[in-house]
């Protein structure tokens, strides 16, 4: 979707808030938020790709105006009831519905740690064979999907060459909807700045991104 | 800055005339999706404290320091380590979640690579731990692939114009490390000292 989250090239945004010995989390909402994202992820009710589109989302002024775990906390209320895991009428009264099942086994600490060290692999088996090669030239889409996309808007339209093929991994345009996996090769495409930002980009300095193969056509 | 500035945690100002005991508003919605959770035993308190430790005591920078220093004493890790980024990090114990799937870029005189997520906030979690506040702000996400050498002087770094700029754009699921330059007068220092001389914004391509 063409969001305000899609902010490659925005300019206005200001100084970068550089932190000296910044903490991991500056207040204890803000680890708890980090957490209960992870631990409800756990529960499998959604996957990596809903919940970044969970994320953009928000309305585009909510987002802007929060920080980033406010904006983690409210989509996860969105999560949550989306999952019916929660109702509307408990976020908003801010305990269970009284009389409500309380579930005996949630993620214990035991599967988060293990979730955490094997990780979720994206990457997946896939017989068709890659479009392209390495070195071959590729035009990026102007496509505007309503949904989850990861082409950002700056790199639309564009010409650049292919520096590595990934292998296959999931189509998050597709996981994001409930879709399925749908993979596809996957490439890192070099764009030169000036293509990128005419004038305003050097013709030697280039921005690298991993497109899936959809995204692309030969040059 | 104000709304990305989150240091508004309640109860640190007690004596002062202007404090206020209600917690700030996003304290208090994490309260209340918190307890439901619990209500429904949907989570395991347990578990979030055991996540928390995790990542505030355990994982972090300097995983990807001692990565680093390795390759910069060990030229067959180097070597793993640019062809094939997950298995080399998996070899030292870093490997898994927002790591899956890693690629290293070498810093050298000619080129200088920096990593962003102009989307979202990919970072990678088993060598670096959770991304600063900066790596996920508007302002870096905005600039950093329009105007890296601005972006790179707000760090106090100055390139010569002569190298060249790749900006990588965390698009997938692939995470990226910069493998930086060793620093002149570290020669001969063994890989234990030199993970002290890899300073975590070096592995993101915003620090020399």
């Amino acid at each position: 979707m063409n969001g305000v989250h899609d902010m490659g090239g925005m300019q206005g945004y200001g100084a970068i808030p550089i932190e000296a010995d910044e903490p991991v989390w500056h207040s204890d909402w803000e680890s708890k938020t980090w957490a209960l994202r992870i631990a409800m992820g756990a529960h499998g009710k959604w996957n990596i790709d809903m919940g970044r589109h969970a994320n953009e989302r928000l309305g585009p002024a909510q987002y802007l105006n929060f920080s980033y775990y406010e904006r983690w906390i409210t989509s996860l209320a969105d999560l949550l009831v989306e999952a019916d895991l929660v109702s509307l009428a408990e976020i908003e009264a801010g305990h269970a519905a009284p009389g409500s099942e309380k579930n005996p086994s949630p993620p214990g600490a035991d599967q988060l740690m293990k979730a955490r060290t094997s990780g979720r692999q994206s990457r997946r088996d896939l017989e068709a064979a890659p479009k392209f090669s390495v070195g071959d030239a590729v035009r990026t889409n102007t496509n505007s999907p309503r949904g989850h996309t990861r082409l950002p808007a700056y790199a639309r339209g564009r010409v650049g060459e292919i520096i590595i093929h990934h292998g296959a991994h999931v189509f998050p345009d597709s996981s994001a909807h409930g879709g399925g996996d749908a993979p596809q090769h996957l490439y890192a495409v070099r764009i030169a700045a000036n293509e990128l930002w005419g004038v305003n980009g050097s013709a030697k300095d280039s921005v690298i991104l991993d497109l899936s193969e959809s995204y692309l056509d030969h040059a | 800055m104000s709304k990305q500035d989150t240091k508004s945690d309640h109860g640190h100002h007690h004596g002062s005339a202007t404090h206020a005991l209600l917690p700030s508003d996003p304290a208090l919605r994490v309260k209340a999706i918190e307890t439901i959770l619990l209500d429904k035993g949907l989570v395991d308190p347990a578990a979030l404290d055991a996540l928390i430790d995790t990542f505030q005591n355990k994982v972090g920078p300097k995983n990807g320091a001692a990565a680093v220093a390795k390759a910069w004493t060990d030229p067959d890790f180097k070597a793993r380590l640019l062809e094939d980024a997950s298995a080399a990090l998996a070899s030292l114990g870093f490997s898994g979640m927002q790591g899956e799937n890693m690629v290293a870029v070498e810093n050298t005189p000619d080129v200088h690579n920096m990593v962003v997520c102009t989307l979202c906030s990919c970072y990678p979690w088993p060598v670096l731990g959770l991304p600063p506040t900066w790596y996920k702000s508007n302002a870096y996400r905005s600039r950093v692939v329009i105007e890296p050498r601005a972006a790179l002087e707000e760090f106090g770094v100055t390139l010569p114009e002569e190298t060249e700029i790749r900006v990588w754009d965390s698009t997938a699921e692939i995470r990226y490390l910069v493998i930086p330059m060793q620093p002149e007068g570290t020669e001969g220092k063994s890989e234990a000292e030199l993970a002290d001389f890899v300073p975590r914004d070096a592995m993101i391509g915003c620090a020399l």
